[in-house]
């Protein structure tokens, strides 16, 4: 069992209005998939879900280090990853309710977020599938010397994979920019981090490639961003590709209705306690930079509007069978 | 040896656990390999195939790491060695990952050994459609079945799983057998909508079923509707309609889609002299091209209609529920096909 790491979230060097930007991004990932969870549960929206409450200072953290044009690969738990790269609420509610206005026009659904303006491919659901890819992605922004950088988010799940070592292998050897970030929230579906592998870190592997990887506290959201921005500067500067292992937790099931069973009740309750937005949100009181009753104000607003967007969803214009066969080629 | 089994109806999902129980009770040369199969408070596999076998059998349920390619080659080398390894994949999409072990390794070795060497090796995959999207949902016999060193079956109820199972775990083959989300009847948090039963009796005792034979789910002499997994069901449930219309069906169910069963089903279309074949998954390429061409070949002219496809359109699995159910083969189409040609 991996203990959650202590340290207080220092924010000292940030003003007030950057740091109530990212609280403000994390409760509307974590609202987002809390309501989505409810009308799943319900029975409203179609499919299943894979969703990353307790994981938004990941999102958050590295996609605040990215530019605009930057891009980012994500996985089937790709929500918060999406909301963060800046997707809208709409268009993503949309695509869950399998609505044409969604954004993949209700062909992609939960597990392959897209939007091609904001620097996001479809998400992809094969665990690792996404690895090279980004490694790709990567060598053309090299090729092409447009100064752009790759995120590629994927789980510690994904390690084991053949797709993760041979795309790696790539970046590495052909020095491209993408910084691959792993969100280690300690199991790969019912599975334990510890049961898929030897040593002690996902970061130290990465050695034998060539690569620095680095463990940080992926609850920490300030932590996040600050590891983030050096390896995305780094990239930049021609010294990719990066590698970040980010520690976390998942708060909610892998999927659909999982009760989490195998998660020891003791680990998650203290991993529970390191909740990222709480403990950011601790933190921007404490330095008076906001009081309890305004952090409540920004979770309530983010509500009202994901409930707009309910409604909204709901009368949206559904996909005909006119739409069944197209797009298969470009 | 443990053969006796207590009649009553049960699932998919608790047929192949309980052929797996007994196979493993049979012959300590049998495990399973595979994602999430032995983890307490777990899942028991994708679709609760696997459940509580861990603390039954816990250094033969071998949970993996997410490494298909390694886990199916790990397979390959065991039964090499004189293990019975029974390994599966989550999804069957996830066979594209595996696939080099499958086609290039455990197909192979036998012929290119001059037959000095053996791959008894089980393989499940979970197959269909059920609004997951373009990677959750595939159906992939369509690649296996031009595999030659591949036996590949496909199970549409709870006593074919019971018996192909154990024929499979005790073949010298490997043996790649194609399951449906749908028709596992999975409980509780892994339970699908829009599950059909599948579930069947299960006689006493220990039987095992061929590996190369098709069943005739219902007798009929104006067409014949072949289909498999799902689109089994939906063919009975289509012939059932039919018969409200005066049209008698012959429902099989290739259920061996490698080698297929050309004798079942070219009897059965001499008969009625028409036939229909129901594939989910896309028309192009599909098991029905198979099929159509073997009954041609055999048959010549002497079928009296030309034979018809009901499959999905040629594209990717889409999300959205109307469309996955445009793509999903259903009993108006094959009706309508049926009837068609009936009447042509
Ligand atoms: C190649 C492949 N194998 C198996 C799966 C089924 N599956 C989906 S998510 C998952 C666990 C992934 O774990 P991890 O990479 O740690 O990501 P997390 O779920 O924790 O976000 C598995 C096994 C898959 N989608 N793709
Ligand atoms: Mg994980």
């Amino acid at each position: 069992m991996t203990n959650p790491p202590q340290a207080k979230i220092d924010i000292d060097s940030y003003e007030a209005g950057f740091l109530l930007g990212l609280y403000e991004r994390m409760v509307q990932i974590r609202e987002f998939e809390e309501g989505v969870k409810f009308l799943f549960l319900e029975g409203t929206m179609p499919g299943t879900i894979h969703q990353c409450q307790g994981q938004e200072a990941c999102a958050v953290g590295v996609c605040t280090a990215l530019e605009p044009t930057d891009w980012i690969t994500s996985t089937f738990r790709g929500h918060g990853h999406a909301l963060a790269k800046g997707l809208s609420v709409d268009e993503m509610l949309f695509e869950l309710f399998g609505a044409a206005t969604g954004c993949a026009g209700g062909k992609g659904g939960s597990m392959h977020m897209v939007n091609m303006d904001k620097g996001m491919i479809p998400s992809i659901a094969i665990v690792a599938g996404g690895v090279p890819v980004a490694a790709g992605m990567a060598l053309a922004f090299k090729m092409q010397q447009t100064g752009q950088v790759a995120a590629c988010f994927f789980g510690d799940g994904a390690i084991a994979e053949g797709a993760f070592h041979e795309g790696v292998n790539m970046a590495a050897i052909w020095d491209v920019p993408v910084v691959f970030i792993c969100e280690n929230n300690q199991y790969g579906a019912s599975t334990h981090v510890s049961k898929v592998m030897r040593a002690a870190t996902i970061a130290e592997r990465l050695s034998s490639y060539g690569i620095d990887g680095r463990r940080i506290d992926g609850n920490d959201v300030i932590a996040v961003y600050e590891a983030a921005r050096r390896a995305v500067d780094d990239c930049r500067a021609g010294r990719g590709p990066a590698f970040l292992e980010l520690l976390t937790y998942r708060r909610t099931g892998h999927s659909r209705r999982d009760a989490c069973h195998y998660q020891p009740k003791p680990e998650r309750e203290q991993w529970l306690e390191y909740d990222p937005i709480v403990r950011l949100g601790q933190a921007l009181v404490e330095a008076g930079h906001a009081t309890t009753e305004e952090l409540d104000a920004v979770r309530k607003q983010i509500l009202t509007s994901f409930d707009d967007a309910v409604e909204r969803a709901k009368t949206q214009p559904q996909p005909t069978l006119a739409d069944l066969t197209t797009h298969v080629l470009a | 040896m443990t053969t006796t089994t207590t009649p009553k109806r049960v699932s998919i999902a608790e047929s192949l656990r309980g052929a797996i129980t007994e196979e493993m009770e049979r012959d300590p040369k049998v495990f399973c390999l595979g994602e999430d199969i032995a983890v307490p408070g777990g899942w028991g596999g994708a679709f609760t195939v696997t459940l509580g076998l861990e603390e039954r059998f816990p250094d033969r349920m071998i949970n993996t790491p997410i490494a298909e390619l390694g886990f199916f080659g790990v397979g390959v080398g065991a039964a090499l060695m004189g293990m019975r390894p029974i390994v599966d994949v989550q999804y069957g999409d996830f066979l594209f990952l595996a696939m080099d072990q499958i086609v290039n390794n455990a197909a192979k070795m036998c012929y290119m050994s001059g037959g000095q060497c053996k791959v008894p090796l089980v393989m499940r995959a979970p197959v269909g459609a059920t609004g997951r999207g373009s990677q959750h949902a595939q159906n992939l016999e369509r690649y296996f079945i031009g595999v030659p060193g591949l036996k590949v079956v496909a199970v549409s109820t709870a006593y074919d799983a019971r018996g192909i199972l154990k024929a499979a775990v005790r073949d010298d083959n490997p043996v790649l057998i194609f399951e449906h989300k749908l028709l596992y009847g999975s409980k509780g948090a892994r339970a699908e909508s829009g599950a059909i039963d599948a579930s069947s009796e299960i006689p006493e005792g220990d039987y095992v079923l061929p590996l190369d034979q098709a069943a005739i789910r219902r007798e009929g002499n104006d067409v014949t509707i072949v289909g498999w997994l799902l689109t089994a069901h939906l063919a009975q449930q289509a012939a059932d309609r039919l018969a409200d219309e005066g049209v008698q069906a012959e429902v099989i169910d290739a259920r061996s889609l490698s080698p297929i069963d050309f004798a079942t089903i070219c009897a059965s279309v001499e008969k009625t002299g028409r036939l229909v074949i129901v594939e989910e998954g896309p028309k192009t390429g599909g098991v029905g091209a198979e099929i159509a061409a073997g009954v041609t070949e055999r048959l010549g002219d002497r079928a009296r209609a030309s034979i018809r496809r009901v499959a999905s359109a040629d594209i990717p699995v889409p999300f959205t529920p109307v469309l996955e159910n445009a793509y999903v083969p259903d009993v108006p189409r094959i009706m309508a096909a049926v009837l068609d040609m009936v009447k042509g």
